[in-house]
């Protein structure tokens, strides 16, 4: 049982650290609850959430007391380990992956008096709240890098499931290359697992033997950008900042920074005005970044990459606005329109250029 | 469509994915044929690879790494052969138990070397082969440990029928109480078995950590323990179908990476499932007729041994 290994092991602790401070003044702290899909690891989507809960301590200090539970797979598991979390007192709980959607759902309605947060997810309730980040955004400025140093014109993209998050990315990237390159066109392989290092892996060497010279991912290991690097592709990370795992390929990440957002909730449930909403966070807000440039890039790239940069976040430059071709040719986004944040969390088509299937 | 080179490609990448599987399955088989059923492949594996891996990022040298894996398997293997042969206790019962030891062992052993960058083992070129011409550097990613699984159904076929110490480890399987009348050593032999099958599961394990993904990350080995498992029984334990079906399985599972990157018009849950749905597939055609199964399996297999007479 991965579960709950370290929180047994930190039990005994607890009630220590409990029965010192028994009788003491002090208020009892804040206590709030991370629950994590994958190992924390030292990169990944879990690592930068894991990033965000640091930073709540040493912001906050004694007047909280986190806890997480890592590897917990979506489904039925999930349900179990976010109960007992709500259970075990914690006031504010974060489930960071969106397959625990359901899950939190059901312990909400369970313990109205505990808070949740849900990332990425779509339901919610009174004490039910859902945050995101724009990933396409700086998806986008990675698809104009990949359309720049691709020779071939083939990118290749080793995703985890057809869902609206992963799609956004997909068509992200490929409007961006196509705005430099207007051959470009993108391979995908669905690897149906956030986290698997080998299928992870085996979709890479895949994707670059049909031709494709420039890798991004949509999963959480770090086996893509390694095998760019055995493989000498230009490669783009995501969640977290790879350069160390492909130093001679790895141009940039597409990195989360949920510590601000986490600071800020916690404060505002400790305070009384936390209210439940949905919060989705783009590059203007820093939720959303790129990661350090390889030294390797021409410098006339990042020029270009720093003003597409500094044009998103300003509002000028707008991901989805039209004209959008899908996969069949048609107009989705006419010229002059751009999609709405509903349209955009519903998106279930592939742009036109992009090889696969939803 | 696919060409020369991908079709190349194709080939590596399905022998790269079974390699593991023939590894660890092949550790099994012996295992198996020799009476014992252990269940803790999955488990062996995942300390094989975070011993691998840990011994090559403090060596730097990944060919002590695959050493250590192989003896961190077959140490694993020992603790299971004393529960079980020396101490009779019931071998699924111990099998599972060592494969929940291994996973939590392997994380806690692995934790503070997560994420430590390491040089995989180098890959042998072929004698005569130009290593500067792009398709040998592309393709021929052949590294020592896959030449190893793919001699394995050799070796193990010639080993069990065509050698004597074969035949008695066949024998022990089959009937140890005639094999011990006869004078051979019930345990010893399935001591040495055990151990094989551990130190050929650490390898696999191995395989994972400093070759095909050169990391570590907690619960790498994903379930091919089992899979490894599976194809032993549904091959009949004969050395031809295993490798078949561990081929099979390699083969499907990277099949259906190039279906997706090709664009078919295949639901990727689909071809998810692909490569169990074959392996099922055929090796039920194999094994269908239920006697001769029957018939195949070593008639000792996780019967405890105890001397009598």
């Amino acid at each position: 049982m991965t579960l709950h290994r370290r929180s047994l092991l930190a039990a005994p602790a607890l009630l220590g650290a409990a029965a010192l401070t028994h009788g003491a003044a002090a208020a009892d702290p804040f206590k709030v609850g991370f629950v994590y899909v994958s190992p924390i690891g030292d990169a990944g989507w879990t690592f930068q959430h894991e990033l965000g809960r640091r930073a709540v301590e040493a912001a906050l200090g004694d007047a909280v007391k986190t806890s997480y539970v890592e590897n917990v797979p979506e489904g039925a598991d999930a349900e179990r380990v976010i109960r007992r979390l709500a259970q075990d007192g914690n006031q504010l709980i974060f489930a960071t992956s969106f397959g625990y959607m359901n899950q939190t759902e059901r312990v909400a309605k369970a313990f109205p008096k505990v808070k949740f947060e849900h990332a990425t997810g779509y339901k919610r309730a009174v004490n039910l709240a859902t945050y995101s980040g724009r990933y396409y955004e700086p998806r986008y400025l990675t698809g104009i890098i990949a359309g720049r140093l691709s020779k071939s014109g083939v990118i290749g993209y080793v995703a985890a499931f057809p869902i609206p998050e992963v799609i956004q990315g997909i068509n992200a990237v490929m409007l961006g290359a196509r705005s430099v390159n207007p051959n470009a066109t993108i391979k995908v392989v669905f690897t149906s697992s956030w986290y698997d290092p080998g299928r992870e892996r085996a979709a890479a060497d895949t994707l670059v033997a049909q031709g494709a010279d420039y890798l991004t991912q949509h999963t959480d290991s770090t086996a893509v950008v390694q095998a760019a690097e055995e493989k000498g592709v230009w490669c783009s990370g995501y969640d977290s900042d790879m350069l160390k795992y492909a130093p001679k390929t790895h141009t940039t990440a597409v990195e989360m920074h949920w510590d601000d957002y986490y600071i800020d909730r916690v404060k505002q449930a400790i305070a009384g005005t936390w209210t439940s909403g949905d919060v989705w966070g783009g590059m203007a807000s820093g939720m959303v970044r790129l990661s350090r440039f390889n030294p390797n890039l021409p410098a006339p790239l990042l020029g270009e990459v720093a003003a597409k940069t500094e044009e998103i976040k300003s509002g000028k430059l707008v991901v989805f606005s039209g004209p959008i071709k899908d996969q069949s040719g048609a107009v989705k986004v006419p010229a002059g329109k751009a999609l709405t944040d509903p349209e955009i969390l519903s998106m279930n088509w592939f742009a036109e250029g992009v090889q696969g299937k939803v | 469509m696919l060409d020369g080179f991908a079709l190349l490609a194709l080939l590596v990448a399905t022998l790269r994915a079974a390699t593991p599987l023939l590894l660890a399955g092949f550790g099994e088989l012996v295992a198996e044929r020799a009476g014992v059923l252990n269940l803790g492949v999955e488990g062996m594996m995942l300390v094989g690879a975070a011993t691998g891996f840990i011994a090559t990022a403090a060596t730097g040298n990944p060919l002590l790494g695959l050493l250590a894996a192989a003896l961190a398997g077959a140490a694993m293997a020992l603790l299971f052969g004393l529960l079980t042969l020396t101490l009779r206790a019931n071998q699924v019962a111990c099998g599972l138990a060592l494969t929940i030891f291994g996973i939590g062992l392997s994380a806690l052993i692995g934790l503070p070397w997560q994420g430590t960058p390491i040089t995989g083992l180098a890959t042998v070129l072929w004698p005569g082969l130009d290593a500067a011409s792009p398709l040998v550097q592309q393709f021929m990613l052949l590294d020592p440990v896959l030449w190893l699984a793919l001699a394995a159904p050799l070796l193990v076929s010639a080993f069990l029928y065509r050698s004597r110490p074969g035949l008695v480890l066949r024998a022990v399987g089959e009937s140890h109480d005639v094999a011990h009348a006869l004078g051979y050593s019930v345990l010893r032999v399935r001591y040495a078995a055990v151990l094989f099958g551990g130190a050929m599961s650490g390898l696999g394990g191995a395989y994972l950590s400093l070759v095909y993904t050169p990391m570590w990350t907690e619960n790498m080995v994903a379930g091919r323990g089992w899979i490894a498992l599976a194809l032993v029984v549904f091959s009949a334990w004969k050395p031809g179908w295993l490798a078949l079906g561990a081929l099979l399985f390699g083969f499907v599972t990277i099949a259906q990476f190039h279906a997706g990157a090709l664009g078919l018009d295949i639901s990727p849950h689909l071809l998810t499932m692909l490569p169990y749905l074959a392996t099922v597939l055929v090796l039920v055609l194999i094994s269908r007729d239920a006697t001769r199964l029957k018939l195949n399996a070593p008639a000792a297999l996780g019967k405890p041994f105890t001397a009598t007479g």
